[in-house]
């Protein structure tokens, strides 16, 4: 018998208001992996990270994390959904929404417990967030809040880490700065990192693996070779360009079209 | 009323102001609306829902001529609207990703429907609107002894549900994505949340009245979010400005003969107002 990796997906496919959005995938991802998910908007990347997430059931197949079929509601899974910033009205510490992530779910009343506190405050520190902590969230740039969103995703010893665009809306050094955090998280953590992006450069030096969500169909594979000319335009039914700048930069170009792959229409 | 004077003796002046039983009576029921109003409407102006607060301090006129019209009372009515309201705006209002737009577009008809609904049955019932509105703005001033124990049930059920639900309905609150992730029931929760309000509101309107329920699970809260971000701290000032503002009020009234909802009210406003303006100069002069 196999060993069982940290996610499995097996002839899975997704529905989402009746159209599937993503069928026969197939995807395996290994315990401690850094896994990036690209793909063209609508692509159904992240309903790839609320199908094993448990949000979003599948139309058909599995999946399994850590073995274990998906539940909504486990805290073996850090989640830091795709959104724009938070309301900048919304007035409650950045300490105290990482703190949620620890405990939120819960009934009752949270009674003041030095335990808890510190491993917040130790989260806190891992990501560089303690300088502005006690800051309403609604007030902290992009990147501090994600920082804090990381910390939340954390903070109730998550071992997988399903990240949707994390990078979206930050400057370059951010980008670089965010990456480098959730490497090192992964490394020294042992935890499985799965991040949707849309540009793959700021992480290339960082992932393990990607997953190219597209044309109804997930490919995975090392990003060499996933990325290129002929994998791609197969992926995507329609021609797609992969050109290498000069400094080692990444570009797909060709996918004008928005791909909105209709499975149900063959 | 032709009471003396207050004089700068506070002791006095207290002794003055609860010589009376109603005026005892008056600050029981204010005392319990407003804790029940400072820790709801916490919730309230988190989530983002004051229109809500307002439409279901509203719906009890409609709910109450129903109630008289067809001659069950005029409470059960009430809680029958404000219930049925509660319910509809959870049904079309909030997704977990949708925004606030399509509730407070469902609110705002929701809202019109049940006033014109109003109207209706008080022409239906022929007589004159004088007393269901009379109903609805209560009377501090006349509360009953049997009032100010059903006022204390309601606080004591509305403060303990919250209590008792409060941590995940704030996760839902502030990060509904995630919270739904982690299993709390995001939905579910806001039903539940409005249900609370709804009740509390239409036991406490009858007895208070609309305007000061409303203005006590608003202003309050919204000043204390301006103040901390700190959720302990921002429910307790909440609630300790709409204590403050409901004795004042009630102080100012039995000397003045200006009615109370006028001063609360005003106490409320002016109190936010100028927190805002503090603010606002703040981050215009030291922008830290
Ligand atoms: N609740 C829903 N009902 C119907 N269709 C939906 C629903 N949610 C998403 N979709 C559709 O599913 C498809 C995949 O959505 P998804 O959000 O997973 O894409 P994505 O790859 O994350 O895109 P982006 O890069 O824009 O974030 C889209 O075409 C979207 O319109
Ligand atoms: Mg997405």
């Amino acid at each position: 018998m196999r060993i069982l990796g940290a996610l499995q997906l097996d002839h899975a496919a997704a529905r989402l208001g009746g159209r599937l959005i993503w069928t026969e995938v197939d995807l395996e991802v290994q315990e401690g992996e850094f896994v990036a998910i690209l793909g063209p908007n609508g692509a159904g990347k992240s309903t790839l990270l609320k199908a094993l997430l448990g949000v979003v059931p599948l139309a058909e197949g599995s999946v399994r994390v850590f073995g274990r079929p998906v539940r909504r509601g486990s805290d073996e899974i850090g989640y830091l959904p795709q959104r724009r910033r938070f309301d900048p009205d919304l007035r409650i510490r950045a300490v105290d929404l990482v703190r949620l992530g620890l405990d939120g779910e819960r009934w009752g009343m949270s009674l003041p417990s030095p335990a808890k506190t510190n491993r917040v405050a130790e989260m806190v520190e891992l990501v560089g967030a303690a300088a502005y902590q006690d800051r309403p969230i609604g007030e902290l740039s992009g990147g501090e809040q994600q920082r804090i969103l990381i910390a939340q995703a954390l903070v109730s010893g998550a071992r997988m880490l399903a990240l949707d665009e994390p990078l979206e809306s930050l400057d370059l050094n951010n980008q670089q700065a965010i990456s480098e955090l959730i490497r090192s998280i992964c490394q020294t953590r042992g935890v499985t990192v799965l991040l949707v992006a849309h540009d793959i450069n700021p992480i290339l030096p960082f992932v393990d693996r990607v997953v190219y969500v597209a044309g109804g169909h997930v490919l995975s594979g090392k990003p060499q070779e996933v990325i290129r000319t002929e994998t791609l335009t197969a992926l995507y039914g329609t021609p797609v360009e992969v050109l290498h700048t000069s400094d080692g930069r990444i570009v797909v170009v060709g996918q004008y079209e928005p791909v909105t792959h209709h499975p149900d229409d063959h | 009323m032709p009471e003396p004077g207050p004089s700068w003796d506070v002791v006095a002046d207290i002794q003055l102001l609860l010589q009376f039983h109603f005026m005892q009576n008056a600050f029981l029921a204010g005392t319990l609306v407003a804790l029940l109003a400072g820790t709801a409407g916490y919730f309230v102006v988190l989530r983002g829902q004051s229109f809500a607060a307002h439409m279901l301090s509203q719906v009890g006129f409609p709910g109450a001529a129903a109630g008289v019209l067809v001659h069950v009372s005029p409470v059960l009515g009430l809680i029958v609207f404000c219930v049925g309201a509660a319910v509809g705006i959870a049904a079309i209002g909030r997704e977990v990703d949708a925004g606030q737009r399509l509730e407070s577009a469902a609110i705002g008809s929701i809202l019109a429907f049940s006033l014109g609904l109003g109207f209706l049955f008080v022409r239906l019932y022929g007589g004159s609107a004088q007393g269901i509105y009379a109903f609805l703005f209560g009377t501090i001033l006349g509360i009953t002894d049997r009032d100010v124990q059903l006022t204390f049930a309601v606080a004591l059920v509305t403060i303990a549900s919250l209590a008792a639900i409060g941590r995940p309905l704030m996760f839902a609150s502030v990060d509904p994505d995630v919270a739904q992730a982690r299993g709390v029931p995001v939905r579910m929760l806001s039903l539940a949340f409005l249900l609370i309000l709804a009740l509390s509101v239409a036991i406490t309107v009858q007895i208070v009245g609309t305007l000061l329920i409303f203005a006590l699970l608003v202003a309050p809260a919204a000043s204390a979010l301006q103040l901390t971000a700190r959720q302990g701290r921002g429910i307790a000032l909440s609630v300790a400005l709409s204590l403050a503002f409901t004795w004042l009020g009630l102080a100012l009234a039995y000397f003045t003969n200006v009615p109370v909802g006028f001063f609360i009210t005003t106490l409320a406003f002016v109190f936010y107002l100028a927190v805002r303006l503090v603010k606002t100069r703040r981050t215009v002069v030291a922008p830290a």
